[in-house]
This record gives C-alpha cells, sequence and structure tokens, in this order.
C-alpha cells in the first residue's frame, strides 16, 4: 500500500499495534536528554527502582539554564546550579552520556543531535521539549515529549502513541534572495494558524525545499510546533546524505552504503493520500515579522501593524487587540518603523553556522545602531570554535555585537540573558509568547537576514533596506 | 496514578484563547528537581493582575479549568499540569487542546475534556453571572454538569480508561517487555549509538566575559 514518509518511518518502529483504540507502542531510536525536563523522570526512576533500559541510545547536554558568560565560572543562580549539577548526577549514577557547560560537545540539544551524526533518515527521535520537531530535517519521525513519557522511555526505550495524522505542505518555486526558510516557516505557520497542525505530522515538499541545505531544513522542521504539529518532516536526499558524510557517529563501511540504500526509499510514494495538504508559492514569499503574541500572528516586513476591529473572527479579534496592547504597537503603523532594543541571534532555531555566516555577511565592516544591543549566541560550542575559525567572532565584535557562550539564552531566558520589561526585540529564535524572553518583554521572530539588517538600521528592516543591499544579495 | 471517576469543584472561567504553555508556567518557574510545588508558577503574569479570575474570591478555590480554544500550546513542558495540578485543578475544559499538553494531562491525572465552543460559552455565563458555581465533571458518563447545564465532553477512550482505573503507562508498557527485546533483536548496525561517545577532538572553550559596562550594556544584570 502506498505510504507517506511519516507512516513508513512509523510502522519500520511498531513492536505492538495497538488494539481496540489502544495505543500503538513504538521503539525509540535516540533520546536526547537536558536538564529542565528530566530531573522529575530520573527521581521517578529511582523511587520505582527501574534503570535506563538503553543508555546506548540516550544522550545529555546542559543548554536550557546554562550562562553564555563566565561559564568556567560557578553557575551564579542557585536553582539554575542544581537543575545542573542534577542533570550530572543523574547521567553519572544511571551511565548517560553528557555534554556539560565547557565541553566542545555542549550546545543546544537539537544542535548537537545532528552535529554529531546521531540525526539520521528513518529515525524515530524524542525529547523532553517541543523543537525536537528539528530532527525531522532528516526524515526521521521527532518530537518532544513531556517528563513522565521522557521517564517511560528511559525505562522502556519504547513510547505508546496514537496514530498521527499527515499534510503535506508543498512549497513551489524559489525564494528570492533576501528571503529564507525562517520566512516560509513564517508565511505557513501565519496561513494556518499555531493549531492548524494539530495532530499532524506535517511533510514540507516542493522544489523550494529541495534547494535548502540541512540548516535551512532544520529551521523549517524547528518550528512545526509552531503551528501545532508535534513533528515536521522532509524526504532525505543527498544533501542530506552529504551532510552526514564522516560526521563522529554517521555509519561507515557497508554500513554507511545500507544505510543510504534505506534512507534512499524514505519519501512519500507518489499515490500516498495527506489527510490534509496547503500550498505556498516560494517566489511570493517576502521577509516575514511577527508583530503580536503568538508565531502565527505574522506579515510580511512591507505590511503595517494589523487593526484588530477589521478581523471577522472573535477569538482572533480578542487575540490581536491583547497582543497590540503587550506589544505596545498601534495599528496602522508600518512594520518597519518598529525600533528594537536588542538583537537576538541563536537558538536551536536559528543559531547554526550557516546561521552565523548569513548574519557576518550582511554586517561585515559595518556597526551596529547605537540604540540597540546584538547578543550572538552559537547554538553549540562546536559551532562557536567553527565560527571562530572562520573569524565571524571578529566581524561580531567589530560590528559592536556580544559573542557569547552556546545555549538557548535569551530565547526562553532561564539564564540570566533576558529582556527587561517593555524592552522590544528582533530575534531569531521560536517564540513570541508573552514574557518568553523576559517578563514584560515583546518580541518580533525573524530570520537571520531581517535581524543583522534591524541591528545595523535600529528598526525592523530587510537586507533590501541597506545601501550596499545589491552586493550582499548578489552573494546569497 | 489516583484514579478519576467523577469530580465537582469551583468553575473557573479563563476567557482566553491560545493559552500557552508559557502564560501557564513562565519558564523561570521551571527550575526545580521535584515534582510538586509548582502552584506559585501558575498563571504567574496573570495573577499580579487584581482582576485576573484567579484573584478573585469567589474563584480562588476553583478546580475545574474553563478556558477558551487551543489550550497548552507551545513548550512540551509538563510542569504546566503539575502547576494545574498543585494549585487544585482536577480538570481543564476547552474546545481544543494542543496535543503534547493533553498527552501530560493524561500521565498525570488532570482530565482534559473537549467541549464545543457553544457549550464552553453556556458554562462561562454561568460561571460569571453566578461566581462559585460549581461544575462537576463525570468521566464515566463522559458529560458535565454546571447549574441547569448538562453537555457532553469528549476524550480519547484509552486515556479514559487509564484514568477511571488509575493505571501506570510503563507499568503497562513492560507487561510487553518481551517484545520490546524481539524488536531489539533485528535492529540495523547502522543506527547510532550514542556509547561509546565519538566525538572531534576536545578543545578547551574560551568563556565570553560581560563586556565592560557602557550604555547598552550591563542590562543582563535585571533578573
Amino acid at each position: 500500500m502506498a505510504g507517506t514518509l511519516a507512516e513508513k518511518v512509523w510502522d519500520a518502529h511498531l513492536v505492538r499495534r495497538g488494539e481496540d483504540g489502544s495505543p500503538d507502542l513504538l521503539y525509540i531510536d535516540l533520546h536526547l536528554v537536558h536538564e529542565v525536563t528530566s530531573p522529575q523522570a530520573f527521581e521517578g526512576l529511582r523511587l520505582t527502582g527501574r534503570t535506563v533500559r538503553r543508555p546506548d541510545l540516550t544522550i545529555a547536554t546542559e543548554d536550557h539554564n546554562t550562562p553564555t558568560l563566565d561559564i568556567d565560572r560557578p553557575i551564579t543562580d542557585p536553582t539554575s546550579r542544581t537543575q545542573i549539577e542534577t542533570l550530572r548526577a543523574n547521567a553519572r549514577e544511571f551511565g548517560v552520556r553528557l555534554h556539560s557547560l565547557g565541553d566542545a560537545d555542549q550546545g543546544i540539544v537539537h544542535v548537537v543531535g545532528p552535529q554529531l551524526g546521531l540525526t539520521m533518515p528513518g529515525l524515530t527521535v524524542v525529547c523532553g521539549d517541543s523543537h525536537t520537531s528539528t530532527h525531522g530535517a532528516f526524515g526521521a519521525l521527532a518530537f518532544g515529549i513531556g517528563t513522565s513519557e521522557v521517564e517511560h522511555v528511559l525505562a522502556t526505550q519504547t513510547l505508546p502513541l496514537q496514530p498521527f495524522k499527515t499534510m503535506a505542505i508543498t512549497v513551489n518555486g524559489a525564494l528570492h534572495p533576501g528571503t529564507t526558510a525562517k520566512d516560509i516557516i513564517l508565511a505557513v505557520i501565519a496561513k494556518i494558524g499555531t493549531g492548524g497542525g494539530q495532530g499532524y505530522v506535517l511533510e514540507y515538499r516542493g522544489e523550494a525545499i529541495r534547494a535548502l541545505s540541512m540548516e535551512a531544513r532544520m529551521t523549517i522542521c524547528n518550528m512545526s510546533i509552531e503551528a501545532g504539529a508535534r513533528a515536521g518532516m522532509i524526504a532525505p536526499d543527498q544533501t542530506t546524505f552529504d551532510y552526514l558524510k564522516g560526521r563522529p557517529h554517521a555509519p561507515e563501511g557497508a554500513d554507511w552504503d545500507a544505510a543510504v540504500e534505506y534512507w534512499s526509499t524514505l519519501k512519500s510514494d507518489d499515490d500516498a493520500v495527506f489527510d490534509a495538504e496547503v500550498v505556498l508559492d516560494a517566489a511570493e514569499l517576502e521577509p516575514f515579522v511577527t508583530w503580536g503574541t503568538n508565531p502565527g500572528q505574522g506579515l510580511p516586513l512591507s505590511a503595517r501593524v494589523p487593526d484588530p476591529a477589521e478581523i471577522s473572527d472573535e477569538n482572533e479579534r480578542v487575540s490581536a487587540a491583547r497582543a497590540l496592547e503587550y506589544m505596545g504597537l498601534t495599528a496602522g503603523t508600518p512594520l518597519r518603523d518598529i525600533a528594537v532594543d536588542t538583537v537576538f541571534i541563536g537558538s536551536c532555531t536559528n543559531g547554526r553556522i550557516e546561521d552565523l555566516r548569513a548574519v557576518a555577511k550582511v554586517i561585515d565592516g559595518k556597526k551596529k545602531a547605537d540604540s540597540l544591543r546584538v547578543l550572538v549566541v552559537p547554538g553549540s560550542a562546536r559551532v562557536r570554535l567553527q565560527a571562530e575559525a572562520e573569524g565571524l567572532d571578529k566581524v561580531f565584535l567589530d560590528f559592536g555585537a556580544e559573542w557569547r557562550n552556546a545555549g538557548c539564552s535569551m530565547c526562553l531566558g532561564m539564564n540570566p540573558d533576558q529582556l527587561a520589561p517593555g524592552e522590544r526585540s528582533a530575534s531569531t529564535s521560536n517564540r513570541n509568547f508573552e514574557g518568553r524572553q523576559g517578563k514584560g518583554g515583546r518580541t518580533h521572530l525573524v530570520s537571520p537576514l531581517v535581524a543583522a539588517a534591524t541591528a545595523i538600521r535600529g528598526t525592523l528592516s530587510s537586507v533590501a533596506d541597506l545601501d550596499d543591499a545589491a552586493r550582499i544579495l548578489q552573494n546569497t | 496514578m489516583e484514579k478519576f471517576t467523577t469530580h465537582t469543584g469551583i468553575g473557573v472561567p479563563l476567557r482566553r484563547s491560545n493559552v500557552d504553555t508559557d502564560q501557564i508556567i513562565p519558564a523561570v518557574y521551571l527550575k526545580r528537581v521535584t515534582r510538586t510545588g509548582f502552584e506559585d508558577g501558575l498563571f504567574a503574569a496573570w495573577r499580579g493582575d487584581a482582576s485576573f479570575v484567579l484573584n478573585q474570591p469567589a474563584y480562588a478555590a476553583g478546580s475545574v479549568l474553563v478556558a477558551g480554544s487551543d489550550f497548552g500550546t507551545g513548550s512540551s513542558r509538563e510542569h504546566a499540569v503539575w502547576a494545574l495540578k498543585d494549585y487544585g485543578f482536577r480538570a481543564v475544559l476547552s474546545t481544543r487542546f494542543a496535543d503534547i499538553f493533553r498527552g501530560n494531562s493524561g500521565k498525570q491525572g488532570l482530565l482534559a475534556a473537549q467541549l464545543s465552543q457553544e457549550d464552553i460559552e453556556l458554562i462561562w455565563k454561568v460561571l460569571e453571572e453566578c461566581p462559585g458555581t460549581e461544575v462537576t465533571v463525570d468521566l464515566e458518563k463522559k458529560l458535565v454538569t454546571c447549574a441547569d447545564i448538562v453537555v457532553p465532553f469528549q476524550v480519547d477512550d484509552y486515556t479514559r480508561w487509564r484514568l477511571l482505573e488509575g493505571l501506570d503507562d510503563i507499568g503497562l508498557t513492560l507487561q510487553n517487555v518481551d517484545e520490546i527485546t524481539e524488536f531489539e533483536s533485528h535492529r540495523e548496525s547502522w543506527r547510532p549509538r550514542t556509547l561509546p561517545a565519538k566525538h572531534l577532538p576536545t578543545v578547551h572553550i574560551e568563556a565570553a566575559r560581560p563586556v565592560v559596562p557602557g550604555p547598552a550594556s550591563g542590562r543582563d544584570a535585571l533578573v
């Protein structure tokens, strides 16, 4: 029977098919762990006398809480420190591999997995973090789970799950220079809404998706959860294989050949039936920014802040009015006129080397606007090393940006990197919820290119707004 | 897990849609390593506002939350469920729940009951006109009763069975441990293992330092 990519990966992991409405039991190939959602799961194991069934399919890293300054000194926030120390103790007790602060392989869990070559096509990948959808960029079925499920996977290496529905998101055509994967996914979320993907696995496909690098594909799959979908997937192809080849945990020799042969079968059959389909034309997209307090409240940068009175759906109208009040915005203001205080470049959405290169290319030789601060936080310690090897750190520092150590940082403000109340950011992260980046902070989600242009001009801007736009865009 | 058959308690009307888990409990409250004591983080940003529903005495002891659509979106934090439970909530009523939140609820004995928008509106009206009105959620009959309103709700059969029986998922799965072992015996050798660890050479990572205080820095200290 014809199947979708998601169904093929699902079926290959069935330990037991559920009967009479009970869920299927799925085997989990790779379990990623971090300090925030794991302590209560390990505690649960201890209380029931259980062990970690497969430490060799489990890997932990410190990311959510970690400082991005002074990482060689004790963590000053006592509760953050306790959480990190708890993870270290749990990893020791249960034999789980951990990459700690200061280790070259420490970093955001969704950056570390792919860079180590642990994330591969055809796997099931879980983590107690909703942005686990990132790993779907490789053609893995990857999704976030709660702490009870973390404990379940630790104890059994399986999860009981009800089958998902499937939605094809086809992006035809080619992106214009200056428009990126981030703009595609923000446009998708604006189109289907924050609940539009509820219950679905999204499969991104089409010419524009095929043309993307692995980093860009990860940006897209990463934000599937912001459309309500637990997972997003992209069929593996030569781009995927080229990215993986030679990475530390990538298969070698005969295993590599067997893997590639299997991975090449991982695509939706031509006659596969999706439960829903959405089609976009990449050529119609412009740089996108959010104006509200959920990731679906986004518009092209050339637009104006919307007027809630013109929204017909009551729920959306109320939500928009609340959002404008929180964001301190007036309907009708051109988005380009909005001045920001902080530019944050980083996160599991846009903290990879390609993102940093894109920013560096735009800001090289320039100075940031005096009115704002710029934080550049690499997604992992290796990304930081790579950027330094390429001299990007100098570009950021000369620009007036702060060049930090790796972690989740201001994406969610669990460490000291936070917005002050009322402060406004242009952020390459994934969520613009109220208070996400700090209590009272106001977030505009943007691509790395928009973040860079905004850091130069001080107001939300695209590369096209810069004096040397032609030169920059020629090379992208 | 504690069994859930029927529950009666004060209904709390939360007239908001898209209540994400950052609103239910902000990230700064996630730093505990215990499973209890999260009630102070529940709706933390909104509880500073005197007009917020839980700050009104009639609703403060509520245990049935009646919310707008798309409740529990965003982050996977199970702390959102713990915070609701620690505060005293036993059931949340909404027209639609985010998948992860619904799954987390089912595992912690918090009932996520799905109602039609029309029925939610009816219940909101009663709860707002007569603050302190009790709501009964009957999981066996799948009915919500509030004053003279009796309406059905949806919950998937498997979750309902587990809640009614108070069953622990891990115990259930471990009944099939032989099937898991059998599955593992024929996994392909290309599938990755995290151990023994492989990585690029270890390199010293320089610690970034705070920039010299200037007009646009030093704000990091604001925590």
